[in-house]
């Protein structure tokens, strides 16, 4: 017995003594988690936040959060004597004055961006597979409530240096919330203590930023991984992987040095972007003021859909009765992306109600295997595709020497034609998919080798695939639509026909398939 | 389901593969030194960040391709404490896959519903409980119940309260008046009709008294963008252009659809471009919308000059400037 097992069964021993918990740490020290590289994701968007955690309180110690007025004398030889808030003084002095401060503020920017990027790559990880369906309905509910405040979070925490840049950001947020019908410009005074910008919006929502929306997203976080933990992961189909089992490697020690390897691998990738890549230079941006801005304003990446959105609205107010709706802000603003929210955090619901299919799901699908979801995703992504596109349009409008006005004309005829476009093109290429795989489970792999027959025939010589592969794609369910007659079993009509018709509809769309190789098919071409 | 018993069957777990360090001691000694020389050059990474940190002088530049010149203590600082960490990460993952065991382990899944018994138990209690506490029979309860969960909820609302002041008219008015000066942002200097060229474009703001501080929130709303044009290039009715001054125009640079400053000119079309959401106005036809989001046209100050040859402004905005809100009325 090494010295480090001995160690290992002390420590056991002791916490045991004092909680009696042994059966339950057994139990979950040999855990087992599936391995694939996809289940990265959400643990690089976790890392990301505790990476976060640590280079923003490292930012908090020389950060002051205040729109008091200063005259800057610190390093920067350009912005020398100039008049600008506290906030942005101590950013200036973080980048300049305080050894590794601009790295750990790029380390911060970096880690955000990756937070974010994590989240969504994540969550179309969980969307494609069809990991949300029961009974893990609420952690994807809770996972659409990360992703919003982790766009509020970041937003909020860019707009904290008070540059030009970030001010600009403000502005717009100000403009959005004084565009709500009645109470709009009530909130504006309430949020910002005045008319924008006042004193007191940075104090306010450095408060927001470092206490309130992190303690959320610590509680949201802790729930959404004890969940994972106890509901157990699900893994990718194939050979002896079923709905009853797990198949995979142990908590401690292969998953913990995996896992606990993979973090630090996390940051020191993130400490060298922030090494090597400059992020969000606010010194060359200046202090902000109403009456300045930068040509090529660009939010960062999270919220580029939403400019993009407001970019490409058309220009519509309603004046009634002495009062201002705003629809070139609202629609694009709040109501859009109010509706693909809503939705995207219903999702699970619906495709249960479309498909009546109410049992637990651990084993993951194929994309191509439910080509209606597939499809959708790919629509809703293509949407946020083009708004984003749009929201860069200076930018590629420069880049690329092209005109803004035909970019934004682009845009706006292409969120409403290229979004359906994608679900055509895609639940094609998911049925090709399938078709293709029934062709290799039946005929087996093209070989690349030619013969020529004795009649002179050229024929390429098939190999039949392994029975693991065969397995892997054939055995996901077709399950068939749902029957909702019209009339039932007695002869009287069902209650909300509309709503059944619709039911039905979207059940058949959903059910869509072509038909796998059964063990008959096979048999058949044997004999054949 | 009946395509179930046709189904090709689940050949089940392939077997296990060993891995050469599972079988031959050299090639896990190998694995070994390796999984060293990264947790090594971890420790190389820290040493390179405290040596940057205490002997690369801030202000030294160095340069690199790619990279350009750059600043050398951010930059190696940065560098080794990635290495440190990078390598931590590279040694442990090594490890795992190379000397940890790699045979997979099966556990089996429960449903998470539970047995009938069990779940008809809970519903009894929960009913019976539901029963106990009452509420179906005792409506009073009830409904004054109901109506102190709803008010309670106010108390939030009310104490916010005093987040700010009360909007106004601060949103409808800015601080020019009849005969406030035009003065140049930066600067503060009075403006001539002649201090603009034809083509030149000037932001100003109202002169204020000496010493008085300048607040953001007025530069918010008072900002004025004077562009100086022939006059027989302006496409205006006679009001409007009675608000010119020998061909100079002066419009609000706030924004009339966020509120960004709309910075961008450009002579040769003579529109005005706001950067943030590309809404452009025609300076000849009043910052007439003609491309982007915005509703409504730039509000123009009327201006002309006073007894000592400076530009002042003829009146208030006629219209509030800035993004629209609720209470504007057109």
């Amino acid at each position: 017995m090494t010295a480090s097992e001995r160690i290992a069964g002390t420590v056991a021993n002791y916490v045991d003594e004092r909680t009696g918990a042994a059966k339950w740490m057994k139990k979950n020290l040999t855990k087992v988690f599936p391995d694939h590289w996809s289940f990265l994701l959400g643990e690089i968007a976790l890392y990301s936040f505790v990476i976060l955690l640590l280079s923003g309180t490292f930012l908090t110690f020389w950060f002051d959060p205040s729109q008091r007025e200063v005259i800057y004398d610190g390093s920067y030889a350009p912005l020398k004597g100039l008049e600008m808030s506290a906030a942005y003084a101590s950013t200036l002095d973080i980048s300049f004055e305080i050894r590794g401060g601009l790295l750990m503020r790029q380390i911060h920017h970096w880690a955000a961006l990756i937070f974010m990027a994590a989240i969504v790559v994540h969550l179309m990880r969980v969307y494609f597979t069809g990991a949300f369906r029961k009974p893990r309905e609420f952690n994807w509910i809770i996972g659409v409530g990360l992703l919003t405040l982790g766009i509020v979070e970041g937003f909020l925490g860019y707009s904290l240096p008070d540059d030009l840049l970030s001010g600009t950001g403000i502005r717009i947020a100000e403009a959005i919330i004084q565009a709500l019908p009645v109470v709009g410009s009530y909130l504006a005074f309430f949020t910002f203590g005045g008319a924008f910008p006042g004193e007191a919006f940075i104090p306010r929502i450095y408060t927001v930023h470092v206490l309130l929306l992190p303690g959320a997203f610590l509680a949201l976080i802790t729930v959404h991984l004890m969940l994972v933990w106890y509901q157990k992961h699900t893994q990718y189909p194939g050979p002896g992987r079923t709905e009853k089992n797990v198949v995979g490697y142990p908590l401690f020690p292969v998953y913990m040095a995996k896992a606990g390897g993979f973090f630090f691998i996390v940051f020191g990738v993130t400490a060298f972007l922030g090494a090597v890549a400059s992020i969000n230079p606010i010194w060359l941006y200046g202090p902000y003021t109403p009456g300045q801005i930068s040509a090529g304003s660009q939010p960062d990446w999270y919220m580029g859909w939403l400019d993009g959105l407001v970019r490409m609205a058309p220009p519509l107010e309603t004046y009634l009765f002495g009062r201002t709706i705003s629809w070139n802000i609202l629609i694009p603003g709040l109501i859009v992306p109010g509706i693909l929210f809503t939705g995207m955090a219903l999702y699970p619901f619906i495709e249960s109600w479309m498909t009546g299919d109410k049992r637990e799901h651990h084993l993951l699908d194929r994309p191509r295997n439910a080509p209606n979801r597939t499809a959708l995703g790919v629509m809703s992504l293509t949407f946020m595709l083009v708004a984003l596109i749009n929201g860069g349009n200076d930018i590629i409008a420069i880049t690329f020497d092209l005109s803004i006005n035909q970019i934004m004309w682009f845009s706006r005829i292409g969120i409403f034609v290229l979004p359906p476009l994608a679900f055509v093109i895609t639940k094609r290429l998911c049925l090709s998919l399938q078709r293709a795989d029934r062709d290799l489970v039946l005929h087996g792999r093209e070989t690349g080798r030619l013969v020529m027959m004795p009649h002179g025939e050229f024929v390429e010589v098939h190999e039949p695939i392994s029975p693991e592969k065969a397995w892997l794609l054939t055995q996901h369910e077709q399950n068939p639509p749902l029957a909702l007659e019209e009339i039932d079993l007695r002869g009287v009509r069902r209650p909300g026909v509309l709503k059944n018709k619709l039911r039905a509809r979207l059940s058949k769309a959903h059910a869509v398939a072509i038909p796998k190789v059964t063990a008959e098919d096979l048999k058949a071409i044997e004999n054949h | 389901m009946s395509n179930e018993i046709e189904a090709i069957k689940d050949p089940g777990l392939p077997a296990h593969v060993h891995r050469r360090a599972d079988t031959d001691p050299k090639a896990a000694l190998k694995a070994e030194r390796q999984v060293a020389i990264l947790f090594l050059l971890s420790a190389l990474g820290t040493l390179t960040l405290i040596g940057s940190y205490f002997f690369i002088p801030q202000d030294a530049f160095i340069f690199f391709p790619v990279l350009g010149n750059t600043n050398a203590h951010q930059l190696f600082l940065g560098l080794g404490m990635a290495a440190s960490l990078f390598f931590i990460g590279m040694g442990a993952i090594h490890w795992a896959k190379t000397l940890m065991p790699d045979e997979e382990v099966i556990i089996q899944r429960h449903e998470f519903r539970s047995e009938d018994e069990d779940r008809a138990d809970l519903i009894a209690t929960a009913k019976a409980g539901a029963a106990a506490a009452g509420l179906g029979r005792r409506s009073l309860i009830k409904r004054s119940l109901a109506l102190s969960l709803g008010l309670v909820g106010l108390s939030p609302l009310i104490l916010l309260r005093d987040l700010g002041p009360l909007p106004g008219d601060e949103l409808k008015k800015t601080s020019w008046k009849a005969g406030t000066r035009l003065v140049t942002d930066p600067g503060d200097r009075p403006i001539r009709a002649d201090d603009l060229e034809v083509g030149a474009v000037a932001q100003t703001l109202p002169q204020i008294g000496e010493g008085v501080h300048r607040k953001l929130s007025d530069i918010g709303k008072d900002a004025v963008l004077l562009i100086r044009l022939r006059p027989e290039e302006f496409n205006l009715d006679a009001e409007r252009l009675s608000w010119t001054h020998e061909g100079i125009i002066a419009f609000s640079k706030i924004c009339s659809h966020m509120g960004c400053a709309v910075a961008l000119y450009e002579q040769q079309t003579k529109h005005l471009l706001c950067p943030c959401h590309q809404s452009t106005f025609d300076v000849t036809r009043a910052a007439k919308v003609i491309f982007g989001p915005s509703a409504r046209p730039l509000p123009q100050l009327a201006i002309t000059v006073d007894s000592e040859g400076y530009l002042i402004a003829k009146q208030p905005f006629s219209e509030p400037v800035g993004p629209s809100f609720w209470e504007r009325s057109s």
